[in-house]
């Protein structure tokens, strides 16, 4: 079985986002991008299982810029087999990304795709339920754990909700998006970095799948959030009353 | 902009008046079993040399606790008339006898060493540092400087009942020029507020440590920190443009320079820089910050043997040339510390049979060039054996865990129990010998672990037992 994992480039996790002074958007010239961690634990179980014998490929699958193919290759690093980059300027929606992922998936025939639940730079938490919804693939979203049953063609999902637990049992081929406490995934290390040298990436532009990525979404503007007002640290009661009486005036 | 005569003056000032005060009432008569401070120790024997008095022979003693020596009677006892005078000077809230307070304040990082002040004060600005001094010095008060508090070999603590200056109050960010990358600030300022600062404007610290989260520059500076990033960036003495401190007897030194070159007259801060207080309290400093590059990248690697770690320091000094930004190395027995007593830290082999494991950083302007010297750097070293395994950190997170491993070895330490922490200097072919003697002869009976700054030649020399003893001192 071939398995599917779909990850995003977005400016690291841990940079402190600037947005752009023309409130177009967030800075993203150099600023340092990285995978989505969503999509690495994502593709870290799908490498999981496939050790464990019940797939034989795992195939990473990016979409946007030329810079997507650094991503792809930190995917094979980790030790995805091989990469698929479709090739796309400007900003692609969740509903546009989901069309191209169901022409791959006529294309790759997978058992299974695998994404991360949501892109810390847009948090949409959309694509994984829209392709599963193109397809008419069952969904097991925001995973924390998964079992796969390969003679009954199951996989046993445990999903992270509101209210605690909640297991489901979808038949193959579905639709997984991962949640934070699914896995913890590994770095790549050196010899892999170098294996990953000669795997192939097949390279897309979405004509060539039949999508049309004009978006029915248009970005207005960006902004900040306001600044919180700093705290003040008093040193008596009675100056916390003058305070509240004369500026917040709520006494 | 202190002039030619303005600094000879000064400079015999400090070496006439000042320095006899600090040292000589420092010392008792009969001190020749005396533990001192280094920097006391080389100064006051230069000062007597400068006056033609006879150098005496002093040696020192290694001891977990300080081998006792008497508290000098020529210093006063704090009296509430002095308190009271504080307290008019600075305000009630900068003059602190709180009991926890003076607790915390008394005791260093590693609870090692404790004083018995009874007093602390915070001033707020320059003038408040020199009122405090001027009048500490007329009533023959002994005085400590402190900043966060963090330092490892009890520096920053009272010996007796020294007053605590705390500089923590002094944190205003002055000047920040965003063309030249030249910050003024005052002493109090904590390290990671700085970098925040800077950063916000494209700057980086020259100088980065594992206490950045609490250390004040002023400490930073008084004790020539040197850091992660030296192999890089130099030390203070090359960044440090300026200083502005206050001297025993209350006079105010400006020396706050913002010019990247100044030849004029003699280039006192450096005397200051690494005086460890013993001139004076360091009140304000310009330093300059290297401009903040884009790409970094971490590389995690594994060595069999320490003479591979050494020459894949000269290849790399050689190979990676102007990118290299970091190089520290740590041994398997800190490995293993760290994996034992921090919380989530994860080994980022799965073997854990590597004898050596070595940092390496790289910082540079352009992402993809760097990633590709650094990926050839490490193929060609794997390929010649140097190395035996490595990872390399595809994202900030990743880098951050494994910085974490290295700068979380003497948090790992204290955890363990008890430390013997030597920070030293040596040639880097002899560095590691010296671990390793240090294992033949104490055996069982506590862990010797080495770890540092390769790319520098400084070794942390760390022995844990569980508990003090002196039985491990007199084997070592």
């Amino acid at each position: 079985m071939k398995i599917m994992v779909a990850i995003k480039r977005v400016v690291d996790y841990a940079v402190k986002i600037r947005v752009k002074s023309d409130r177009t958007g967030v800075e993203t010239n150099n600023v340092k991008m990285s995978m989505n961690p969503f999509c690495e634990i994502a593709l870290e179980e799908a490498l999981r299982i496939k050790e464990s014998g019940l797939a034989s490929e795992v195939v990473a699958v990016s979409m946007g810029p030329a810079q997507c193919v650094d991503t792809l290759r930190t995917g094979l690093a980790m030790g995805a087999d091989r990469g698929v980059h479709v090739e796309a300027a400007g900003q692609l929606y969740p509903l546009t990304v989901a069309k191209i992922l169901k022409s791959l998936v006529e294309v790759e025939k997978p058992g299974l795709i695998i994404l991360g639940k949501q892109a810390i730079d847009d948090d949409c938490n959309q694509t994984g339920q829209m392709v599963a919804g193109l397809l008419s693939w069952p969904q097991g979203t925001f995973a924390s754990k998964v079992v796969l049953d390969k003679e009954k063609q199951l996989a046993m999902v445990e999903r992270e909700v509101d209210g605690g637990l909640e297991t489901l049992e979808l038949d193959l081929p579905a639709v997984i998006t991962t949640d934070l406490r699914l896995n913890q995934p590994r770095y790549a290390t050196l010899p892999n970095i170098m294996k990953a040298k000669s795997k192939p990436i097949k390279k897309y532009t979405p004509q060539e799948l039949n999508v049309d990525v004009k978006s029915d979404l248009e970005v207005i503007q960006v902004t900040e959030p306001p600044k919180r007002k700093a705290g003040v640290i008093l040193s008596s009661v009675e100056e916390l009353i003058d305070k509240l009486k004369n500026e917040a005036r709520v006494i | 902009m202190i002039k030619l005569m303005d600094k000879w003056r000064i400079t015999n000032h400090l070496l006439k008046h000042s320095s006899k005060l600090l040292f000589d009432r420092r010392l008792s008569a009969n001190s020749h079993n005396s533990v001192f401070r280094s920097a006391l120790e080389c100064s006051e024997s230069l000062v007597k040399r400068g006056f033609g008095n006879a150098s005496t022979i002093r040696y020192r003693c290694f001891g977990s606790e300080a081998t006792k020596f008497e508290r000098n009677a020529a210093f006063s006892t704090l009296n509430s008339e002095d308190v009271s005078y504080f307290k008019e000077l600075l305000g009630e809230k900068s003059v602190i006898q709180d009991e926890d307070v003076l607790l915390a304040a008394n005791e260093d990082w590693m609870r090692k060493y404790r004083g018995s002040s009874k007093l602390l004060l915070q001033p707020r600005t320059t003038n408040e540092v020199s009122q405090i001094l001027k009048y500490c010095n007329s009533r023959l008060l002994a005085v400590v400087p402190q900043g966060g508090n963090t330092g490892l070999v009890g520096g920053s603590v009272p010996v007796f009942d020294e007053v605590i200056i705390n500089m923590g109050s002094m944190n205003n960010l002055i000047t920040f020029d965003k063309g030249s990358g030249v910050l003024v600030c005052e002493a109090g300022c904590i390290l990671e507020n700085l970098v925040s600062f800077v950063d916000d404007h494209g700057f980086i610290m020259p100088l980065d440590l594992g206490a950045k989260g609490s250390c004040q520059i002023g400490g930073n500076v008084s004790t020539n920190a040197g850091g992660l990033r030296l192999v890089r960036y130099g030390s203070l003495h090359g960044n440090i443009l300026g200083l502005e401190a206050v001297l025993a007897n209350g006079d105010v030194i400006d020396m706050l320079g913002t010019l990247r070159k100044d030849n004029t007259g003699y280039d006192l801060k450096h005397l200051f820089i690494g005086s460890e207080g013993s001139l004076g309290i360091v009140t304000k400093v310009s330093i300059h910050t290297p401009p903040k590059l884009s790409s970094v990248n971490l590389a995690f690697l594994a060595c069999k043997d320490y003479f591979s770690c050494q020459k894949l320091l000269r290849e790399a000094k050689r190979k990676l040339g102007e990118i290299l930004s970091a190089f520290e190395f740590l041994d398997n027995q800190s490995m293993d510390l760290v994996l034992t007593y921090l919380e989530g830290v994860r080994n980022p082999f799965s073997s854990s049979m590597h004898n050596f494991y070595v940092l390496i950083e790289t910082t540079g302007s352009e992402e993809s060039y760097d990633r590709e010297k650094l990926e050839a750097f490490l193929l060609s070293s794997m390929e010649g054996g140097l190395i035996s395994d490595g990872v390399i950190a595809q994202d900030i997170n990743q880098a951050s865990s494994f910085w974490r491993i290295r700068e979380g070895i003497a948090e790992a330490l204290m955890k363990a129990g008890a430390v013997y922490k030597y920070d030293l200097s040596l040639p880097v072919e002899k560095m590691y010998d010296l671990v390793e003697k240090m294992r033949q002869r104490l055996g069982e009976t506590a862990k010797v672990i080495g770890y540092g700054h390769l790319g520098d030649g400084n070794l942390h020399l760390n022995i844990s037992a569980p508990r003090y003893d002196d039985m491990v001192i007199s084997v070592a």
